[in-house]
């Protein structure tokens, strides 16, 4: 290598780590910062400034934050809705998947576009609402599992798994008499296990981060999900409540502001996505690959 | 021909009767596509009605409303609101594809050169946590790095950029430039994912011949990887062509305020205001019935355009 050719490599060298670098900090540093806002004392906080590091730690908002009946509430109800919502999410785009899955089924096709149109059109917001309201939903526990326990993406990618099983499989399980439920319980299921596992972290990570449907769906203040109270103490702040009150805890200095409660509510939401991260990477971006590979 | 279209009908009736716990097994996935999908498609009447919420029952109210045709439609595109909020979905779309698009390719390639694995995990476990979290917590993310106080504000203030606060979501003519941000931020390290397989999936005899002939690295990406990943490239860029309405309802609505609302009002978002909020049902309905309409010949469209170039259907 010559003197030229080196320093070109040094250079090329230092613009990809500098790229990269940007990048961590770009991803990192704002999950960094509302951790950091979220353990500071709230009214040292209001002093504004360069905050990298607590400058006066304080467990105070996470401990008002764990006594408050709302947001305790708030998490009771997004576990609910996950632990029933997965699994019979799972169970049934499995189902839906299986049948699809059939080369052999008559309308088989017809049946796959009947499904697939609902990615491409919906009726739109109104709509939906109006259905959900003449169903009795509004202000039931239910509109958290049935309108969302079916994606089709994810049925797709459980379609393709299935498609792929050897032929075989299933033959055997014929000759020995089983039926398609026989089979679809016995054989298929088990073999898809990877693949509904990813399904199932899809699922999760969806009613985890679910919104929308208790926010505009439910009054009642023990149906409000935690992403739903999040979304209330944000648009206080956005409507500047938050102002006047900040003001009026800086003079009585008091550890927890309404500023640093957001910031630990905000944390508590963030956690649990990133305690399933590192299964997320196991399953699900390999599922993922797998989906875009085909595409 | 009746003669053997018997029997045929006879095997399809057997067929489907050996099926029946198959379509057993259908009837979930049914039950949920008739209510939640195609039952609002029927609901999307209301766009073509006067309807008024006050008047006792629903269904016989709704079905009982005076048909209005397609005066909701002219009375939207009519507005002064139509070329707003058409304004809003199409900049702040396309904002997005400008920044969202090319960031991903950058970070798929540099990635690729990275030969420390324990590195290049570490960037990719990072990257890709913004697409795992919520929008609320994302909006709530922004909105503090953004505020008077924030991080952004100091550090605009440190390099002496500004000395007063600049009030980015208070003011509207940054929010085009803020949502695209936060698009990017939120999907650029998991769209990545996608450029990394193609990548992955190039033959590395192509590089080894390009070594032989004395091929730096940068040459081989610029050579090889690069004209490697022109089909990806050109098919992701149609289909995001293809839903620049789909701006996504979060994003615009948490981020959204009524002072930025000129800026930061979307198809979306204008149709649950008058919809959700004032009551106007049908009018809402039918402004996200042009949106849904609009969207989805887009989609088509895109979709055959891909399928000329790649011979491949994307449905």
């Amino acid at each position: 290598m010559n003197k030229q050719e080196r320093l070109l490599t040094y250079s090329g060298n230092a613009l990809l780590y500098g790229f990269l670098g940007v990048l961590f900090v770009v991803t990192f540093f704002p999950f960094w910062q509302i951790f950091i806002l979220s353990v500071n004392d709230g009214t040292d906080s209001l002093r504004g400034g360069f905050l990298l590091w607590p400058r006066d730690i304080s467990l105070d908002s996470y401990s008002a934050v764990f006594s408050n009946p709302e947001i305790l509430d708030s998490v009771k109800v997004t576990l609910l809705r996950t632990m029933l919502g997965v699994p019979l999410s799972i169970f049934c785009i499995a189902l839906l998947a299986y049948a699809l899955s059939k080369k052999e089924l008559v309308f088989g096709r017809a049946i796959n576009l009947f499904f697939i149109f609902t990615m491409y059109f919906s009726g739109g917001l109104i709509p939906t609402y109006m259905i959900i309201k003449s169903l009795g939903l509004i202000d039931n526990f239910l509109v958290f599992i049935f309108p969302g326990i079916i994606n089709i993406f994810w049925m797709i990618l459980v379609r393709t798994f299935m498609e792929q099983l050897p032929r075989e499989l299933e033959e055997s399980a014929e000759i020995d008499g089983a039926n398609d439920v026989r089979i679809f319980i016995k054989v298929i299921l088990p073999i898809c296990l990877p693949v509904l596992a990813t399904v199932g972290l899809f699922s999760a990570i969806y009613h985890w981060n679910a919104w929308y449907d208790s926010y505009i769906y439910t009054y009642k203040p023990d149906l409000k999900t935690l992403q739903a109270v999040l979304v209330k103490i944000l648009n206080q702040y956005q409507t500047g409540d938050m102002l006047n009150e900040a003001q009026a805890n800086a003079s009585k200095r008091i550890p927890v502001t309404s500023e640093s409660i957001r910031m630990t509510v905000t944390m508590v939401a963030t956690i649990p996505i990133i305690l399933v991260y590192p299964f997320l990477q196991r399953f699900f971006l390999k599922g993922m690959l797998l989906g875009s590979v085909k595409n | 021909m009746k003669a053997s279209a018997q029997p045929s009908q006879n095997k399809l009736t057997k067929k489907v009767v050996k099926q029946r716990y198959l379509y057993l097994m259908l009837v979930p996935g049914l039950i949920w596509a008739i209510l939640f999908s195609y039952g609002p498609m029927l609901g999307l009447y209301m766009a073509f009605v006067d309807y008024q919420p006050s008047l006792g029952k629903f269904w016989s109210s709704f079905l009982g409303s005076k048909f209005v045709g397609f005066d909701w439609f002219s009375y939207f595109f009519a507005g002064n609101d139509f070329y707003l909020v058409m304004r809003n979905t199409l900049v702040s779309s396309i904002l997005t594809i400008l920044i969202g698009f090319i960031v991903p390719i950058l970070i798929a390639l540099s990635l690729n050169e990275v030969r420390n694995m324990a590195f290049k995990r570490v960037i990719q476990t990072v990257s890709y946590m913004p697409y795992f979290i919520s929008w609320v917590i994302a909006a709530n993310i922004f909105v503090t790095l953004l505020s008077a106080d924030g991080v952004i504000n100091e550090l605009l203030k440190l390099l002496g950029l500004t000395k007063e606060s600049v009030l980015f979501l208070q003011e509207g003519k940054y929010f085009w430039g803020i949502v695209a941000s936060a698009n990017t931020w939120k999907e650029m390290g998991y769209s990545s994912i996608i450029y990394l397989a193609a990548i992955a999936s190039i033959n590395p005899e192509l590089y080894e011949a390009a070594k032989v002939d004395g091929a730096t690295r940068a040459r081989q990406m610029i050579h090889i990887t690069l004209p490697m990943l022109k089909p990806t490239i050109v098919i992701l860029l149609i289909l995001a062509v293809g839903n620049i309405l789909n701006t996504g309802f979060d994003q615009y609505y948490l981020l959204g305020n009524s002072l930025n609302r000129e800026y930061s009002d979307v198809i979306d978002t204008y149709s649950f205001r008058y919809g959700i909020q004032n009551g106007m049902f049908s009018y809402a309905s039918a402004v996200g019935l042009f949106k849904s309409v609009v969207a989805f010949i887009l989609v088509l469209g895109v979709n055959s355009a891909a399928r000329r170039m790649n011979n491949n259907s994307l449905f």
